[in-house]
């Protein structure tokens, strides 16, 4: 009998495993920062004291998270009706346009809270936009959605550094940027949150879309698992032919769902466009849209697995960058190579470790349900 | 066992001698990376010659993002260090923040500007240096045609590209510029092979100068230009050097100066907030001449280039500066 069709409980293949994925993945880390002459527990406790030893570490901690959040989510609700979105990077970038074109105009005469729902409302809209022609030529023509997402981060680039440079910028600056945003554009820190813990959140830009964030999670399982919607693009997503077979209209779920899905990824824009810097920046994304590919895989795609991998990465992030300030021999390519090693091990190797698990628990399992047997005799 | 305590001895006077001075430099690179051989291995460079010069060590990061950028500052000034130098106009906003916490420490920022009492700005007139080797290349070129590659399209950039073509037509009113940059994304900073991409093009065009200001992407200029036996022109270092008989000249910013400066500066207890533009006058920007390529360059192109730097200090010569209108006449 193969291995690999026998269920496992829930708390095995989404607890232990991927906790065994994850000291492995830090096994060899630790062997690279050792060869490299430092000392691996050295180098560890660095990594966790950066990211959670203060109050403003856990804040930035938070801060990196909550972008992974949203473009996690963004990868996985596309995951889930089949379609591999490589484009949450472009689509958080021209989101980050929607968010910040409502902050410019709202800021100056509504507080904060007024201009939120529409800035939530303008970068997923911009984000789901920038998904949008993608989709329709998935949808339509048949062309990848991996190579058209792909090209349209770059589309989104060139687009966001031609008006940033030539229509936004503020005359006579250097850096390619809006003017920073007054007090009503602006989503406020989450310093009460982190008071409630006797934390202090200092300078870390740790902010309200959190929140929204959270709130996103929720919606998402809502729409997934619990609305003819999400069954519709999960039945697409396991056997697009069976989909259509059963009159699932498949152009109208692959263009929802990559609207969707593009909508979460320009979402991330609120947290460091109008959370972080209070104002836009070129390449303000950095990276986040990609490390969300890494963080829905490791979630398995479902909200509660990107919160707890959006928090690792989180930590890799800014564990990583203090790390590489307390030891210099560890340059900032030696902690790219460490995250390379956890995406690695946690993500795409899910299943080297399975075959094991199956027969140690099924060993285990066998054992108990005999003795149960001869306990009911 | 000796030699450990010899050299523990000599930590300890290190150690001495920093803290009775009271300086503890530290500098925080752009994204590019340290080693760019260009503007941020300028600012290393003049770090390293002071800590050679005065035995005064001094820490270093390199952030790969905004976040980070503004962390490093951060770090570094609550650690105490004095002055934290930051080598990139990506720090400003970054700066404004940490500069306004940390009112007792001592900043530098290098090509922007940061109005704040402790803060010493320090940015450069690129389109005049631009426009001198925007001069040689006009002169060299025989066809008539030179080209530019820039790293990422962004104001920065095209003051040099303005200041160069300015130069070109000085030298030649004729002269046809090709400009070409080559990306939207920071990855132009480092993408040696796209920029050799668009000099190979640009010379099938008929370009015989190339000019690369492309930060680490500039080797790759500098490469295809040799390789197909035309010249090109360096930026931020001289990097002169790197293709003996091929790179006509460079772009010299004073980058390793400013850092050095900076640090001395503090060390002398001399440090002045406000703002410095550094031009031909104040030897800020220069055309890199040395042994390298002393024989591209004729004794007219020379005298060119001296005079053209005379009319800029007298103020005959205008050149006009991109950032001041968003506009490029030429």
């Amino acid at each position: 009998m193969s291995t690999a069709s026998v269920p496992l409980p829930g708390w095995i293949s989404y607890g232990v495993i991927p906790l065994i994925n994850l000291v492995i993945a830090f096994f060899f880390s630790g062997l690279v920062v050792w060869l490299i002459g430092e000392n691996p527990f050295e180098a560890l406790k660095y990594l966790i004291d950066g990211a959670l030893g203060r109050g403003d570490a856990i804040g930035f901690t938070l801060f990196y998270a909550t972008s992974f959040i949203f473009t996690g989510l963004s990868v996985a609700v596309a995951f889930h009706a089949g379609l591999f979105n490589i484009g949450a990077e472009g689509q958080a970038y021209v989101g980050g346009l929607g968010a910040a074109l409502v902050a410019l105009a709202l800021d100056r005469y509504v507080p904060w809270y007024v201009t939120m729902p529409f800035a939530v409302i303008g970068a997923a809209v911009f984000g789901a936009a920038w998904a949008f022609i993608p989709a329709w030529l998935q949808a339509k023509r048949g062309s990848h959605i991996v190579i058209t997402t792909i090209m349209f981060n770059f589309i989104g680039a060139a687009l966001m550094v031609y008006l940033l440079v030539h229509v936004l910028i503020v005359p006579g600056k250097m850096a390619p940027e809006t003017r920073t945003f007054l007090p009503g554009g602006q989503l406020p820190k989450l310093d009460w949150l982190m008071a409630i813990f006797g934390l202090k959140l200092g300078p870390a830009p740790f902010n309200v879309s959190f929140i929204i964030a959270l709130v996103m999670c929720f919606l998402v399982w809502l729409l997934i698992w619990r609305t003819r919607f999400g069954y519709e693009m999960r039945t697409l997503g396991i056997s697009p032919s069976a989909a259509v077979y059963a009159g699932i209209p498949y152009v109208r779920t692959v263009i929802i769902a990559m609207l969707i899905s593009g909508g979460l990824a320009g979402m991330m824009s609120l947290n460091a466009v109008m959370g972080a810097s209070a104002r836009l920046q070129v390449e303000f994304v950095g990276g986040a849209g990609f490390v969300g590919i890494a963080v829905s895989l490791m979630g398995r795609s479902h909200p509660v697995g990107i919160i707890l991998a959006a928090l690792l990465f989180g930590i890799l992030y800014q564990g990583g960058g203090d790390l590489s300030f307390e030891m210099p021999n560890i340059t900032r390519d030696m902690i790219v190579v460490i995250q390379g090693l956890v995406i690695l091990f946690a993500g795409a190797l899910e299943y080297m470790l399975r075959p094991v698990m199956v027969r140690i628990y099924q060993q285990f399992a066998g054992r108990k349900s005999a003795s149960q047997k001869l306990a009911g005799t | 066992m000796k030699k450990t305590l010899l050299s523990l001895m000599a930590l300890a006077a290190m150690a001495g001698t920093a803290l009775a001075a009271d300086v503890k430099p530290a500098v925080v690179y752009g994204t590019g990376g340290k080693f760019d051989k260009s503007f941020n291995e300028a600012a290393y460079n003049g770090a390293e010659k002071f800590k050679k010069e005065t035995g005064i060590d001094y820490r270093d990061f390199e952030p790969t993002s905004d976040t980070q950028g503004e962390q490093a500052l951060r770090n570094f000034a609550s650690r105490g260090y004095n002055p934290v130098v930051a080598v990139s106009f990506a720090w400003t906003s970054a700066l404004e923040k940490v500069a306004g916490e940390f009112p007792d420490t001592k900043f530098y920022i290098i090509d922007s500007v940061v109005d704040l009492k402790n803060v010493h700005s320090i940015v450069y007139k690129e389109e005049e240096g631009s426009y001198l080797v925007g001069l040689l290349a006009g002169m060299k070129a025989k066809s008539g045609k030179v080209g530019f590659v820039g790293g990422m399209d962004i104001p920065l950039i095209r003051k040099f590209a303005c200041g160069y073509a300015q130069g070109a037509k000085a030298a030649n009113a004729k002269t046809e510029v090709f400009q070409n940059m080559i990306g939207t994304t920071g990855a132009a900073w480092n993408d040696p092979v796209r920029a050799g991409e668009l000099t190979k093009n640009q010379i099938d065009q008929g370009a015989e100068v190339i000019y690369a200001a492309a930060g680490a992407s500039g080797l790759g200029v500098l490469q295809t230009a040799a390789d197909n036996k035309k010249f090109s022109i360096g930026v931020d270092s001289n990097q002169n050097y790197l293709h003996p008989g091929s790179v006509l000249t460079s772009m010299v910013k004073g980058v390793d100066l400013a850092v050095y400066n900076a640090f001395s500066d503090v060390k002398n207890d001399k440090f002045a907030a406000g703002t410095q533009a550094l031009g031909i006058k104040e030897g800020g920007v220069s055309a890199a001449l040395d042994d390298s390529n002393k024989s591209l360059i004729t004794p007219e192109m020379l005298a060119a280039v001296e005079k053209a730097k005379a009319d800029i200090i007298a103020g005959t010569v205008k050149v006009h500066d991109y950032m001041s209108d968003n506009a490029c006449p030429m």
